[in-house]
């Protein structure tokens, strides 16, 4: 049991790592641009907020876009780290974990369409 | 320009202690960005909620592969946490929160006493598993470089826990501030873990609870990029370097710092909940 769960850390980690430094490298790509330029690629307080908005920003480098689109994925990285961990367990066979997980995962999902519904 | 500068510098040291203690880094970053730099508290509130993702996913790097974080704690705690944040979500519109503010302050504030008590232990001695440890296989062990050897250690008051777990999702759901307090201390006075484990496995959790709700924040357009982004990098820097630095401090340390934390955190909560009415 102890090299299993040695091998779920490892992999979690590696996993995580991975997404938490690409997402820095974004949001500091994002940052450099707005230094160097001076500029936010937007009106004065204004800055995107939907999907699309980011995205369109995003390709024609517009700093606040690019940062934005690296704070998403910073967000993401956290229920990445659940998604992982289910398929870990389940690769260890680890049933009542896979449950668990499972279970956390669901909630999240679910409080986060209540916190959609409040706004 | 040059204030982006300062939110940075700023951010390292929450970073730095947010990862030290297992608490998010909202305590500093709030009041610093609504105090100093005149930050509109709802684009404070958005960054505070990056720097709790980011203190959590900057430290996981080196603790999971450090074995400081239960996975199987973190995960199992986790129920009583997102459950507790959807109930928080319910209770908002409900509940008075100015009292609250009080009543957590006042029993955090408590809670600190109770640790200060045991402000001159390191390691917890003589834990008896708790049968739903056993079941849950929560027992482990972790390398402890301050210590220079593997500490095994067993797990004690699940349910009790478990239960201070979803207190802390409720209230960070209706307050938005000190669950990970609350988890640390749920993890030191019920379950009897280690201060390190209890740290870096609250860190590991607090990120999951963040990362439920800032996407309402994200899409509301309640995180400012100008601010939120040197949050982001400042605090990812400092909890790298601050989940190096706790590893191989003494855990006695790391509680005599925590104390004081929570009584500033208790006296926030106090004081807001005042000056509510």
């Amino acid at each position: 049991m102890k090299r299993e769960d040695e091998s779920t850390e490892l992999w979690l980690a590696k996993l995580l790592k991975l997404g938490v430094l690409f997402s820095a490298a974004v949001i500091a790509l994002g940052v450099l641009l707005f230094l160097s330029t001076g500029r936010s690629g937007y009106a004065d307080g204004v800055f995107p907020t939907s999907p699309g908005e980011i995205w369109a920003g995003l390709l024609a480098l517009r700093p606040y876009a690019v940062m934005l689109a690296g704070l998403f994925l910073l967000i993401l990285t956290p229920i990445l780290r659940v998604g992982s961990s289910i398929l870990l367990f389940w690769r260890q066979g680890d049933r009542l974990y896979v449950a668990i997980t499972a279970l956390v995962f669901l909630i999240l999902i679910i409080s986060l369409f209540l916190g959609k519904a409040e706004s | 320009m040059a204030s982006v500068f300062f939110i940075f510098l700023i951010a390292i040291a929450a970073g730095f202690l947010g990862s030290l203690l297992g608490l998010g880094g909202g305590i500093i970053m709030t009041p610093a960005l609504t105090l100093l730099f005149h930050v509109d508290i709802r684009y404070a509130i958005g960054a505070s909620i990056i720097s709790v993702i980011a203190t959590s996913s900057g430290a996981a790097i080196t603790y999971l592969k450090d074995h400081l974080t239960n996975v199987r704690i973190g995960m199992f705690l986790e129920i009583g946490t997102t459950l507790g944040a959807i109930t928080g979500a319910f209770l908002s519109g409900l509940v008075d929160t100015r009292y609250l503010y009080l009543i957590f302050g006042m029993l955090m504030l408590y809670s600190a006493a109770m640790m200060l008590r045991k402000a001159g232990s390191d390691l917890p001695q003589d834990v008896v598993t708790h049968p739903a440890a056993e079941r849950l296989r929560l027992n482990s062990s972790y390398y402890d470089k301050g210590l220079g050897r593997e500490v095994p250690y067993r797990v004690a008051g699940v349910y009790g826990g478990l239960g201070m777990m979803y207190v802390a999702g409720t209230i960070s759901g209706l307050l938005g501030i000190g669950s990970g307090a609350f988890k640390v201390m749920g993890m030191d006075l019920f379950m009897k873990l280690p201060m390190k484990v209890s740290s870096a496995t609250s860190n590991f959790m607090i990120g999951v609870t963040a990362a439920a709700s800032a996407g309402v924040y994200f899409f509301r357009g309640d995180i400012n990029p100008g601010i939120a982004a040197p949050v982001a990098l400042g605090v990812l820097m400092g909890a790298v370097v601050g989940t190096r630095v706790m590893q191989r401090m003494k855990s006695r340390v790391i509680r005599i710092i925590f104390v004081p934390v929570l009584v500033v955190v208790s006296v926030q909560m106090i004081v807001k909940g005042v000056l509510m009415g």
